[in-house]
């Protein structure tokens, strides 16, 4: 297989599992093009199984293609087999996600991409990025919102954690017409699972170093369902005295945002609201393409854009940023403690960021993918050999 | 009987001259002081509209229903124009808020938001010029909620096709009488596929009968991703409730707060109310401090409404222009005038661009 112990002249590598491999001198960015041929062509369902002794994990890919993670990470010698699964949103059958599913339940960990839902569709069809995350009970979707260097932003020195509770609230799917004309949506709010995602929230804080916690609510109008998630936050939160807790009403929430995003610490909120501070975050940040989002459960892990975003009208002409589905990579190698990569990749795409001259379009530049993964592959072969804690 | 004649002759006067009667709800806090600052620049712009004031502080009626007096629902069902200053609703009153009240007796479905930059007021934002039309009477703020079991709340949106469709049309309607060129419908109907998927096709349906305005579609997400970083894309919004709710507070932070935004509410039966969307702000009431801008800025959207277009004009850029000018600011404006220095300043303006 095209592993990189076949390339000559090359810096020595030592990987955890203890081989010596080499980190090839030259990468030709196409060769992920060819492999992903390869992989549509032969197995378009199909689970790759790469050689053993290395962690395998799973690679869903939705609409937009995260393909990009798959070279570089290989290019980098990353211990970590992927196992590709292809969920293909235009099927009307739940085999596929259920697949994908399945996938996740054995090997733990997933990087996936964002599944295209079509709305005109009977509400039979449920979102299949909602099955998946209510399947695999992923209760945690965290951002990290930071300033990132080189990026032109209307607002600077932002660094706010959204911890958005991820299963239920108004993406509960529970929809009826009693009478013709007259829809019925339902939004759940359990003290169970409010109980769950503010104890997350206050334990990240503590571990991370934070301050501050606000619960970003609307229980002046939804009293008992809102109502619910700010007592269970203020229970939580009289268990972890070293931490501020406020509260604030969403719209005042986004008000405040395009105006003093500063003063912003760790946010924790239901479904819907979270959806929306997500989004304002990622903005303020500089776009959907620069923000990574994890979603975390008992005992499963999915990393995606924090955004969610198909890119639909820029898939397949080499314009996408990758930088978020990257950097979402590099969080999945933290979790996996796969510290150093991680690391080492993170530093080689902030230093590609730092160069405007290959900003992509969403970011005002004319860079292309393929320019820009190229260059986090030269960045991260300046790094010089990885060595591991181990020798 | 000499009162009633001079009645009688006070109303012939209006009659005469065009009055419209308007009425007034000065509210609570800064209300009052800034409710008399837009009197007195009306009268500076020499406005044809005879102000009624009215409280509007709960009453039970009989049945132990609560409402709104009597006196203030009679006045704004003759004038069917209303203005309001800030309402404040106490805690434990028993009576709901009085803003609820408000758009349940008069059936205010539509709230209108227009959102533009305001020059000399510097934000991050610039060349904002938006408008968001919030559906204002169902929703999620339907208020349906209930205890499943201890520990499951459930909560209920509702989405009605006639309220929808209603909305739809104002939106249009509106677009088409300012002179707007598209409007955006805005919703999460990847999740909510049957509320916000109904809502969703009666915009569609009434779309089709104004083909000379541009309509699109918007997942929530995706306009407030796209709000933050290019808020000129957007002219007209259309959206349920609790979307409007909270996009209409993003894009007042866009332009500087809900000090300087002005808004309206439609109803039924042809009645508006214009008000400002700001606090009470208990703190400085009384104090002479007050910025009367979202609330005058509000009033000249009703005169625009009542098609007082010259008046508004004159007004409006008054308003701007002082602004601009930097000279004579409230505090909250970055200045260190008082709010009758502000109001005397834009009186003069207004009476110079006679």
């Amino acid at each position: 297989s095209e592993n990189c112990a076949n390339q000559p002249h090359a810096p020595l590598l030592l990987t955890k599992t203890g081989q010596t491999v080499r980190r090839p001198a030259h990468s030709d960015p196409d060769s992920w093009r060819w492999d992903r041929t390869r992989t549509s062509e032969s197995c378009p369902r199909a689970l790759q199984v790469w050689e053993k002794g290395r962690e395998k994990r799973l690679l869903v890919l939705g609409d937009l293609i995260c393909l990009t993670d798959w070279g570089l990470h290989r290019f980098c010698c990353v211990p970590v087999d992927f196992e590709v699964v292809n969920v293909d949103s235009s099927l009307t059958s739940e085999d596929e996600i259920n697949n994908a599913v399945t996938a996740i339940r054995r090997n733990g960990v997933a990087l996936k991409g964002n599944i295209e839902t079509n709305h005109n569709l009977p509400p039979s069809h449920k979102s299949r990025n909602n099955l998946l995350r209510t399947s695999l009970d992923l209760y945690a979707n965290v951002m990290h919102c930071q300033t990132l260097p080189g990026v032109q932003t209307r607002h600077k020195d932002i660094d706010i954690i959204i911890i958005r509770e991820n299963t239920e609230g108004e993406y509960s799917s529970l929809e009826h017409e009693n009478v013709p004309g007259v829809v019925e949506s339902l939004k759940i709010i359990t003290r169970v699972n409010s109980l769950r995602i503010a104890e997350y929230a206050f334990r990240q804080a503590r571990e991370k170093g934070r301050r501050r916690v606000t619960a970003v609510h609307k229980a002046n109008i939804m009293k008992l369902g809102d109502g619910l998630f700010l007592q269970c936050c203020k229970e939580v939160a009289a268990g972890y005295p070293d931490i501020t807790f406020d509260n604030m009403i969403v719209d005042n929430t986004t008000m405040q945002l395009v105006s003093k995003p500063q003063q912003f610490d760790v946010m924790v909120m239901p479904n819907l609201y979270g959806n929306v501070v997500s989004n304002v975050c990622a903005g303020l940040v500089g776009g959907p393409g620069l923000v990574p989002g994890a979603n975390y459960g008992k005992d499963y892990a999915v990393f995606e854009t924090a955004t969610r975003n198909t890119g639909k009208s820029i898939a397949n002409k080499n314009i996408a940023n990758p930088t978020a589905t990257l950097l979402a990579s590099c969080l999945m190698l933290d979790h996996l403690g796969l510290h150093d990569y991680a690391s080492m990749i993170r530093k080689a795409i902030l230093r590609t960021l730092s160069e405007t001259r290959l900003h992509t379009a969403d970011l005002g530049g004319q860079g292309t993918t393929s320019e820009v993964v190229q260059s986090i592959m030269k960045e991260v072969q300046k790094g010089g050999p990885l060595t591991s804690e181990k020798i | 009987v000499s009162r009633i004649k001079c009645q009688i002759i006070f109303y012939c006067i209006c009659f005469a001259f065009q009055m419209q009667t308007v009425t007034i709800i000065p509210g609570d806090g800064i209300g009052p002081e800034i409710s008399t600052s837009v009197i007195k620049i009306f009268e500076a712009a020499k406005v044809p509209i005879q102000w009624e004031e009215r409280n509007v502080t709960a009453i039970k009626g009989p049945g132990g229903k609560w409402m709104i007096p009597p006196e203030a629902k009679e006045s704004m069902d003759k004038s069917k124009i209303g203005l309001k200053g800030p309402l404040k609703t106490p805690i434990a009153a028993g009576h709901p808020s009085m803003n609820l009240l408000l758009r349940k007796t008069f059936d205010l479905y539509a709230n209108v938001r227009p959102c533009v930059s305001i020059e000399g007021y510097k934000t991050p934002y610039t060349d904002v010029d938006l408008v968001t039309i919030r559906e204002n009477t169902e929703g999620e703020y339907s208020g349906i909620e209930h205890v499943i079991v201890d520990g499951v709340v459930q909560s209920i949106k509702l989405i009605t096709e006639e309220a929808s469709r209603r909305i739809a049309e104002y939106a249009f309607e509106y677009a088409r009488n300012n002179q707007r060129n598209s409007v955006t419908a805005v919703h999460k109907a990847n999740i909510m596929r049957m509320s916000d998927g109904l809502f969703l096709r009666k915009c569609r349906e009434v779309a089709e009968n104004f083909k000379d305005v541009k309509f699109t579609e918007m997942y929530l997400d995706t306009v407030c991703l796209n709000m933050v970083q290019d808020p000129t894309q957007f002219d007209v919004l259309v959206m349920p409730n609790l979307y409007g709710d909270i996009l209409s507070d993003l894009c007042a932070g866009l332009i500087g707060g809900l000090g300087v935004t002005p808004s309206g509410n439609i109803g039924a039966n042809g009645v508006a109310i214009f008000e400002s969307v700001h606090g009470t702000a208990p703190d400085i009431a009384g104090m002479d401090l007050a910025n009367p801008t979202a609330l005058l800025l509000s009033a000249v959207m009703m005169l625009r409404h009542m098609g007082l277009h010259g008046h508004a004009k004159k007004i409006e850029t008054a308003c701007f222009d002082t602004i601009r000018d930097k000279k004579v600011l409230t505090k909250d404006l970055g200045g260190n005038s008082k709010c009758s220095e502000f109001t005397a300043e834009i009186c003069r303006r207004v009476q110079d661009l006679d």
